[in-house]
């Protein structure tokens, strides 16, 4: 099947803007339902995990610098919280250790 | 909240713009570099930074935007695509709704709206933690530096990416990993709960793409079933009952 970029873009477009703009828009009363509540608390962390692990080790030349960019990027962000710095220290690794690899 | 709250009042407005602007600047550096390892991905696939620049001021979004570019890379389906973004952005979902509950009665449609397209992770953060009802004029002050910025590293890491020397190029597609990574690890400190899901979705994700019975399930829709399928368990076995 052959597939526009812009009608992909346009899709992407419209779908994040109703997901972000139906509840302001919508919305005027406070969610009361425990499990959609939690459900809408956990998709977050669910998401973000599964598109990282393992798609970090696949995305870099050698997958060992992959695996040891996650080891430092889960320590930074432990530690210093910080979003810039942990993308950052996650990139020196890649770097240092595919310079010996 | 009082009846003489000032947050929608004009000479307010000015003042908030320029603190939104501001607080925005922080934000919109750290865009630019996770962008631009956004922008290398978008290169992969064959977008050209024009493409990148307006799909990032348009979706302006991490996890999104990657979830956009793979689903292409892969040549999904419209169905898988929008699915596929919706999963990705759950998450604004339930910030879009905490919003909500801080506007003014009285916000028009509009202001609505447009707050609504300008939520992220960052700058939701910022604006949530303003007292008192959301002032529009500092969500449009953070989006106005922090947007262009995010769609400026995109383009430029798309315009780049076939330019930069191999292994600068591997180094930066991790940025926007780190960056996950920054946004999941801090709260397992309150919440062990967290700690052991993400160790599990690791686990589950890591499986999905090494059994060969699951190879012809593309990328995109393996991460909607985990998704799905995690939250949903994790909502049941762990419900929270608290108010935020």
């Amino acid at each position: 099947m052959n597939h526009s970029i812009f009608i992909y873009i346009l899709i992407a477009a419209v779908v994040s803007l109703l997901i972000r703009a139906l509840p302001t828009t919508l919305l005027r009363k406070e969610i009361k339902s425990t499990f959609v509540r939690s459900f809408l608390y956990y998709v977050p962390y669910v998401t973000l995990s599964v598109m990282t692990f393992p798609a970090i080790t696949e995305a870099t030349k050698d997958p060992k610098a992959g695996y040891a960019a996650l080891i430092v990027g889960i320590l930074v962000a432990w530690f210093r919280k910080n979003l810039f710095e942990t993308a950052i220290m996650c990139c020196l690794t890649v770097l240092v250790i595919e310079m010996f690899l | 909240m009082s009846v003489n709250d000032h947050s929608l009042k004009i000479d307010n407005n000015r003042a908030e713009l320029l603190r939104g602007l501001r607080d925005g600047i922080p934000i919109g550096l750290g865009y630019f570099a996770v962008a631009f390892s956004l922008g290398i991905t978008a290169k992969g696939i064959g977008l050209s930074p024009i493409t990148c620049f307006v799909t990032s001021v348009l979706c302006h979004a991490s996890a999104g935007e990657y979830a956009v570019y793979s689903m292409i890379g892969a040549g999904a389906t419209y169905v898988e695509m929008a699915l596929m973004v919706l999963i990705a952005n759950a998450r604004y979902l339930l910030m879009s709704c905490a919003m909500s509950q801080r506007m003014h009665k009285d916000l028009s449609f509009f202001h609505r709206l447009f707050m609504g397209f300008g939520i992220t992770d960052e700058l939701f953060g910022i604006a949530i933690a303003r007292p008192g009802y959301l002032n529009p004029n500092y969500m449009y002050g953070g989006m106005l530096i922090s947007i262009p910025l995010w769609a400026l590293g995109s383009a430029t890491g798309c315009y780049s990416g076939g330019v930069l020397p191999e292994n600068l190029v591997s180094a930066l597609s991790v940025a926007l990993f780190g960056m996950f990574l920054a946004i999941i690890i801090p709260p397992i400190k309150d919440d062990k709960k967290i700690g052991l899901i993400i160790a599990f979705c690791f686990a589950a994700s890591f499986a999905f793409a090494k059994i060969s019975a699951f190879s012809d399930i593309s990328g995109g829709t393996k991460t909607i079933i985990l998704t799905v399928v995690i939250s949903a368990a994790a909502a049941a076995l762990f419900p929270r009952k608290e108010k935020e």
